[in-house]
């Protein structure tokens, strides 16, 4: 043994009271969105009226959300794979480069790149209102997670070798890229695709500034709710969100566990809170 | 060269970042420089006692969180590392990384449920004499919000790093005497350090931009990203809006630059 037993003791007791501190409010969250009344406590009874309020109030926000992230997803899949095939064939200080840059909206604050969209696209009638303006700023936060994920499948399926194959057997580059590389860089295509939606819907300081009256997310709706609406329906809210994060977490635990242990786990990247 | 021919496929997402970010970004740094009151902003932001002083509130704080980040971390890194099998761990497991796809708001409304006036800390110390403990709406639940949304992602690197200290190492220096504390010092801190450096970096660099949190807290704490809000929305004030985006900007990607070029490129910052 090379940890003594006081370490390991140690070690357990902070691991669970982490465990506590990270789960305890979430359980918190969930009990406060399915009580009668919170400030009387689980003894006023279980109800699932919260939940259709928050229906009734915010259905629109989650549909909004689901759209912005879908289309998020369609473009950072048309723009992200092609660029990241062209970043795994080039491996120079210039390709390097687009990398690091490509990186730099995770890396800045997303009020400043929100503030940067609006201060250039604003005044461009028709976008400013549209939710296409949110998912101009959601797929420059999330492209970065899909170049990284498909990218990391390309190196690790050895995909130059059977390109180069490809091309003496006199296959062009678009048919070459759409059967070898595509099909070939899938399991990261997916895991950049799971991550892509994940950021997607739960992006708030991009949104925040970008959204209009019209154009509310749901993050932007929880905002709302947890400035202005009871406790209870906050709580419901929150409950609706966590549960369309799950399959998508779920998703992405399995794809890691089952998948090459030598590509970067997603959920080791950050999003940014 | 073939390879060439497939330089125009980068095009798309080339073009998007260019014509959406950086350029954006050069204008609002330009914006930044364009004169208000005869100087430009940034001379009014650097020469103002007031963003001074919420640029050293957010890194103070930021600097504070980060530190019991990683000091909490570690333990629990290496415990992980350390125990790859037993019953529970993937709940365990589960439960430490559930929070990672949280956004800022849900962060700031749990801290509300756990320290806020109706919070459960409130509620175990009604028994004060100075009333509840409630101190979710400043920098104290600043504090527990950044530690909430760091700690997940700092033990996950930190742990995959512990996986890769090899035990023979940790076998030598104990067969030549070392004992449990000298091994830690010797052996396993200077074998996590990239990991540390990585991932004090990256909760660093989110607590500094960290918006979302204190904006469910309170509109009214003195930190970078909510003065910059506020200068945008209630003043309208572009140019200082713009300056101090830019010089927040410039903070962070500095210090995750730093801490990528110390760590080696192996801390993994993410960003």
């Amino acid at each position: 043994m090379n940890h003594s037993r006081i370490d390991t003791r140690i070690g357990t007791a902070i691991t669970l009271a982490v465990a506590a501190f990270l789960i305890g409010p979430v359980i918190l969250s969930v009990l406060a969105g399915l009580t009668k009344n919170y400030f009387v406590g689980l003894s006023s009874g279980l109800t699932l009226r919260w939940i259709g309020e928050v229906w009734a109030l915010y259905a629109e926000t989650i549909w909004r959300s689901f759209a912005v992230a879908l289309a998020t997803l369609a473009i950072c899949v048309v723009t992200g794979v092609p660029m990241a095939w062209v970043l795994t064939l080039h491996r120079g200080r210039l390709a390097r480069a687009m990398e690091e840059l490509l990186t730099l909206p995770v890396a800045v604050p997303g009020l400043a790149s929100a503030l940067a969209l609006i201060v250039s696209w604003g005044t461009v009638s028709g976008l400013r209102g549209s939710i296409w303006f949110i998912v101009i700023g959601h797929v420059l936060f999330t492209l970065p997670f899909m170049v990284r994920a498909a990218g990391a499948s390309m190196t690790h399926a050895d995909l130059t070798t059977l390109n180069e194959a490809a091309a003496t057997l006199g296959a062009g580059r678009i048919a070459r890229f759409l059967h070898i590389v595509v099909p070939n860089a899938m399991p990261g295509i997916v895991t950049g695709a799971l991550t892509v939606l994940t950021l997607s819907i739960g992006e708030f300081n991009l949104t925040w500034l970008l959204h209009t009256p019209l154009t509310k997310t749901l993050p932007v709706g929880l905002a709302d709710a947890y400035a202005s609406a009871r406790l209870e329906i906050a709580s419901a809210y929150t409950l609706v969100f966590l549960l369309m994060l799950i399959p998508l977490l779920v998703g992405l635990q399995w794809l890691a566990a089952r998948g090459d242990r030598r590509a970067p786990l997603p959920v080791n990247q950050k999003p940014r809170p | 060269m073939a390879r060439r021919g497939w330089l125009w496929f980068a095009a798309p997402a080339a073009v998007l970042f260019i014509a959406f970010w950086l350029l954006p970004m050069v204008g609002l740094a330009i914006i930044g420089a364009e004169s208000r009151n005869g100087q430009s902003a940034y001379l009014t932001v650097l020469g103002s006692e007031q963003y001074w002083m919420s640029l050293l509130n957010t890194v103070v704080l930021s600097l504070a969180a980060t530190l019991a980040t990683l000091l909490l971390a570690l333990p629990v890194g290496r415990f992980l590392a350390w125990h790859p099998r037993f019953p529970g761990r993937r709940v365990l497991m589960s439960m430490l990384t559930f929070p990672l796809a949280f956004p800022g708001v849900v962060v700031g409304f749990l801290v509300i449920l756990l320290s806020g006036r109706q919070g459960l800390i409130a509620n175990l110390t009604q028994w004060l004499p100075d009333g509840p403990l409630v101190f979710a709406y400043g920098m104290g639940g600043l504090f527990l919000g950044y530690l909430y949304f760091s700690l997940p992602r700092c033990i996950g690197v930190i742990s995959a790093a512990a996986e890769h200290i090899d035990p023979a190492l940790l076998e030598a220096a104990r067969t030549l005497g070392a004992g449990a504390w000298r091994r830690f010092i010797d052996v396993e801190l200077p074998a996590l350090t990239p990991a540390l450096i990585g991932a004090g970096a990256m909760s660093f660099a989110t607590s500094m931009g960290a918006f979302g949190t204190a904006f469910t807290l309170a509109t009214q704490i003195d930190v970078l990203p909510i003065t910059i809000y506020n200068e945008f929305t209630n003043y309208a004030n572009i140019p200082v809006a713009a300056a101090l985006s830019i010089v927040l900007g410039l903070v962070t990607w500095a210090v995750l630059y730093v801490a990528h070029s110390l760590a080696g490129g192996g801390g993994g910052a993410g960003a």
